[in-house]
């Protein structure tokens, strides 16, 4: 409970910072604990409910556990026609998971984005925010070793 | 062959963008200078003159906005920077950004300036962790130099939602709420962040003014086309050759675009359609592609320049395929505030499911057309409103590939 005050804290005098805060915890966590929301709402001197109805509001916030790599692929439409559901199999397959869904050792997340701003380089996925551009099949087991 | 004009990318490549001397030594702040020696009016004179529009994808003319909140008494104004970049298929705001950020910065303060506001944020989306970095060095840099003078900036991240691209919920965002529309009037300009009179504009706009500036509003309002002047940033994806950013005059052609500067479409292939200005914008057939890429232009033709992303695709593409993810997209990003568009949204999402599982009907796709017709007048926001552009334009121009998949 402390270090979600002491990181929720440091937002405190910023107007709106509420969202700040999240992102802090996010960084901590890669997720909002419940009981985080509750100090948040406390500290920004909202309800509950609101403050909850702002941890769920945004799809980059996610409000309970997940995995420790959190891989989101892009699937608007320039990454849709570069074959972005092959790329969706590939990692199905190879987590052995559903999206959505958090692998049993909690260490890996799927989630499907919409663009992630990287179009240059088509399908694009990302992992825990940094960007991997044209990714395949092929490219996908490398990609999933590097992270440790 | 039409060739490039870099007015916002004018240092992309030519300068380290973490180091501002960089930018100082290339003449950066020396507008800034430019405009505090005029007066408020004279200065929004100017940029009204040059014919600056919007380029986040409104175009409302930059100038005239300033001065709804020049006009207001007011002991705290606030500027702010839309650099959500939601939109699909875009990421010159991030170009910009990444390679010129003091030259955001310093079209910020010209408008801190001329509106009398001390104080500016930068909305960036929560997928820019990197940008974030950069632009607070940036700042922190501007700072030290002392270039900003009173004017102070602070970056704030958006979370994943693409309508907090549009203004008024972006303004919420900032204020730690859920990012929902307003109702409007009273417009950002009058009443804005915590109530105050707040100018938004987008990233790529304020980059431009200080070239404005620099070379006056003559110089600029005589580059593209007159009633949308000046340049814009382009992003080519889809089945491309060249899957690369552009900045070209606003009188650039389509074809040229896609032709010229993109090589052409993949593979060998026959072009079948290009959609311009991300997932909201309309889809354009072959036969339109001599449109110039200005506002009007593109109005002129029920399709907008929206961001400037050019998605293009071939003729082996299926427009029901294209266009069921497309609907996904907007039942997904839709807030929820209002019914149309919380339920239009999914019900259109639901009929595409219905054509590209080929169990569409001609009944079906009359509802189609009648439910968009309804969403682009109904819906409180842009996001609803233009939600039915890319549905209703393929309903008009790529009609087969609905009849293909009747049942
Ligand atoms: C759903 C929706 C999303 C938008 N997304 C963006 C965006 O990502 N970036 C942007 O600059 N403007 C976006 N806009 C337009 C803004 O509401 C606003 O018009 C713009 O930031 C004003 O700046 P400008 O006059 O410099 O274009 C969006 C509008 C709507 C309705
Ligand atoms: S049009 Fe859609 S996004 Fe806009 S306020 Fe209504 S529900 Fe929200
Ligand atoms: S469309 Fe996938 S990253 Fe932009």
């Amino acid at each position: 409970m402390s270090d979600f005050k002491t990181i929720i804290n440091a937002y405190k005098d910023k107007p709106g910072g509420i969202i700040e805060a999240y992102h802090a915890l996010q960084r901590e966590y890669n997720y909002i604990p419940e009981d985080a929301i509750r100090v948040a709402a406390e500290t920004f001197r909202v309800s509950p409910a609101q403050a909850y109805g702002v941890a769920t509001f945004y799809s980059y916030l996610k409000v309970g556990p997940r995995g420790r790599y959190i891989i989101r692929i892009c699937e608007s439409a320039p990454c849709h026609v570069a074959g972005a559901a092959e790329v969706v199999s590939a990692l199905e397959s190879q987590l052995g998971i559903k999206m959505g869904e958090t692998t049993a050792d909690s260490k890996f997340t799927l989630e499907f984005a919409e663009c992630v701003g990287q179009c240059q380089g088509t399908p694009v996925i990302t992992i825990n925010s940094t960007p991997y551009v044209g990714v395949s099949a092929q490219t996908i087991p490398e990609i999933l070793q590097g992270c440790r | 062959m039409a060739e490039e004009m870099r007015i916002v990318l004018r240092n992309y490549g030519k300068i380290d963008p973490l180091n501002i001397d960089e930018y100082i030594n290339a003449g950066g702040y020396k507008s800034l200078e430019k405009a505090r020696a005029m007066s408020q009016p004279e200065l929004i004179e100017e940029v009204k003159n040059s014919g600056l529009r919007g380029r986040g994808g409104a175009g409302f003319n930059c100038g005239q906005k300033w001065s709804f909140s020049y006009g207001i008494d007011s002991e705290q104004k606030f500027v702010v920077c839309n650099a959500d970049e939601g939109e699909p298929g875009t990421y010159k705001d991030r170009i910009i950004m990444e390679n010129d950020p003091q030259s955001l910065l310093e079209g910020m303060a010209i408008c801190g300036y001329a509106i009398g506001s001390d104080k500016g944020y930068i909305y960036c989306r929560g997928e820019y962790p990197y940008v974030v970095e950069i632009l607070n060095k940036a700042i922190s840099q501007a700072k030290e130099k002392g270039v900003l003078k009173d004017f102070d900036i602070e970056v704030r991240m958006g979370a994943g939602a693409y309508v907090c691209g549009e203004e008024s919920a972006l303004i919420e965002s900032i204020e730690g709420k859920r990012g929902e529309p307003r109702y409007k009037p009273p417009f950002p300009p009058v009443s804005g962040l915590w109530g105050k009179p707040t100018i938004v504009n987008n990233v790529e706009t304020f980059a431009n003014l200080p070239v404005i500036l620099e070379k006056g509003a003559e110089w600029y309002a005589g580059i593209g086309a007159p009633a949308y002047p000046g340049t814009k940033v382009m992003t080519l994806t889809g089945d491309i050759n060249n899957r690369i950013f552009i900045e070209v005059p606003t009188d650039t052609t389509i074809r040229q675009v896609i032709y010229g500067f993109g090589g052409g479409i993949a593979g060998g292939k026959k072009f079948k359609a290009v959609q311009i200005g991300g997932t909201s914008g309309g889809f354009i057939p072959e036969a339109l592609l001599d449109t110039q890429i200005d506002f009007n232009s593109m109005a002129a033709i029920g399709a907008t320049l929206g961001s400037g992303a050019v998605f293009v695709m071939d003729e082996t593409r299926d427009i029901v395929d294209v266009i069921e993810k497309v609907t996904k997209f907007f039942e997904h990003e839709s807030c929820g505030k209002c019914t149309p568009c919380r339920e239009g949204t999914k019900r259109m999402h639901e009929m595409l499911k219905h054509f590209k599982a080929g169990q569409g009907n001609a009944k079906e796709m009359g509802r189609l057309k009648k439910l968009g017709a309804v969403m682009s007048v109904a819906c409180l926001c842009g996001l609803g409103q233009a939600a039915p552009a890319p549905v209703l334009t393929t309903l008009e121009h790529f009609q087969a590939d609905y009849f293909n998949k009747f049942c």
